[in-house]
């Protein structure tokens, strides 16, 4: 199984009925298309949307239906659109129960960086500090490793992008949580050894004696 | 309120003016009143957008033929020309986060000073800003935002100025109608009175100054 996919699958575990969720570019997208069967969930789209359904078929986008990256969206039934004051009210004020959000580096605190590489990436934090800050849940799906270095580390070096600490972490190796701000692994990949997970971790990680294999 | 044509509406912005800008990636976006900009080559602008689109798109269109000084905007990330011009100092660019954005021209169209928001506590946002405690926990003072102009773009507008938006089209547009000076509106749709019902109405028509006829 692919790397995203794996990802996107777990994450999709977390999610339960009736829940509003936010989903970042990347590779969060993807979690949308594995919402267990029967399971209703509300997707918000920040630009000013809940009930985000799938890429219309061709011929059938309209232009001022879209997702946060202006792409064309459909909108399920039960769908509601807003302006931007409200779409924001909804992420800050606790009426989002989840957000997944894509990472560039998470500490083992559970501190995020994801919104900018100094001198390399400065496309602007659009929503992610926002969502970071204010969703009740926020999961990190993101690659164990960028170019064979390790992603989740003792300390940001990249700028962070909130003080808030996320809940989980999901890659294609690990499941890791926070509990009482501790770099915690919950979960190995199928194929993933534990040792593995550790050799490709920079943070100290904690490791119960039992570590189930994710059911992906 | 009052119709104008869209060159008349464009010729009252000065060089320098500061604008304010519907849309979300050029979804909601007035793209008349950005190509007559353009056309009449206003300059030394500063603006203040959600982004700036996708070069030929947009705020995109003012990024290419380099009309703006300064921008305010959460997000630049996919329109490289953008980047370019910051790096190379042509724009200068602030980057806030999209919630604090709608937030302080929010403030700045209601009346309000500005507005305290947890966003961005602790991170390179703080900069600058005073971070004050209520309750114990700690927001961020962000100050209101105002511009000389709004430049928005409806779905429908009535004769008398009323408007509605069509769905993602909505985005900053009704919020940045009550933040300006003066309110430039276009719309898909110019119809009679009472097409839009009451309870259908967004914007209400004596916050607009000037709607474009459609020609």
């Amino acid at each position: 199984m692919e790397a995203q996919t794996i990802i996107a699958k777990r994450i999709a575990q977390e999610l339960r009925s009736g829940m509003l969720v936010n989903l970042g570019i990347g590779i969060p997208t993807l979690v949308a298309n594995y919402v267990p069967q029967g399971m209703s969930v509300f997707f918000q789209s920040e630009n000013g949307l809940i009930g985000t359904g799938p890429i219309p078929e061709e011929g059938m986008a309209h232009p001022t239906l879209t997702d946060a990256a202006g792409h064309p969206v459909s909108a399920l039934p039960g769908s509601s659109t807003f302006d931007s004051a409200i779409s924001f009210g909804l992420i800050r004020g606790g009426h989002l129960d989840m957000t997944v959000l894509g990472g560039l580096q998470v500490d083992s605190h559970g501190l995020l960086a994801n919104w900018m590489i100094p001198g390399k990436m400065v496309p602007g934090m659009g929503g992610a500090m926002d969502l970071a800050t204010g969703a009740k849940r926020v999961v990190v799906a993101m690659q164990h490793t960028a170019k064979g270095k390790p992603k989740v580390v003792p300390q940001c070096s990249l700028p962070l992008t909130s003080l808030r600490p996320v809940d989980l972490v999901v890659t294609e190796l690990a499941v890791i949580a926070f509990p009482e701000g501790r770099a915690t692994l919950v979960e190995t990949a199928p194929g993933a050894s534990v040792e593995q997970v550790i050799s490709s971790t920079d943070a100290e990680l904690d490791v119960p004696q039992d570590v189930p294999e994710m059911r992906v | 309120m009052k119709t104008i044509h869209l060159q008349e509406a464009i010729a009252l912005i000065p060089n320098g003016a500061s604008l304010m800008i519907g849309g979300f990636m050029a979804v909601g976006t007035p793209e008349r009143l950005i190509d007559e900009l353009v056309h009449q080559g206003k300059r030394d602008l500063t603006i203040i957008a959600n982004d700036t689109a996708l070069p030929g798109r947009g705020i995109g269109k003012l990024v290419t033929a380099g009309l703006i000084r300064r921008t305010i905007a959460s997000h630049i990330g996919l329109n490289p020309e953008t980047q370019q011009q910051m790096i190379s100092g042509k724009m200068a660019v602030d980057l806030v986060p999209q919630g604090t954005l709608i937030e302080r021209i929010r403030a700045g169209g209601f009346g309000l000073g500005g507005i305290l928001t947890p966003t961005g506590v602790g991170t390179v946002v703080e900069e600058g800003k005073r971070n004050i405690e209520v309750d114990g926990k700690n927001f961020l003072l962000e100050t209101a935002l105002r511009a000389d102009f709004a430049l928005v773009h409806a779905f429908l507008a009535d004769y008398s100025g009323n408007l509605a938006y069509a769905l993602t089209a909505r985005n900053f547009n009704p919020v940045m109608a009550m933040a300006a000076d003066k309110v430039i509106v276009t719309a898909e749709h110019i119809v009679p009175i009472g097409v839009i019902a009451p309870d259908h109405v967004v914007t209400p028509a004596p916050v607009v100054d000037y709607l474009v006829v459609n020609e």
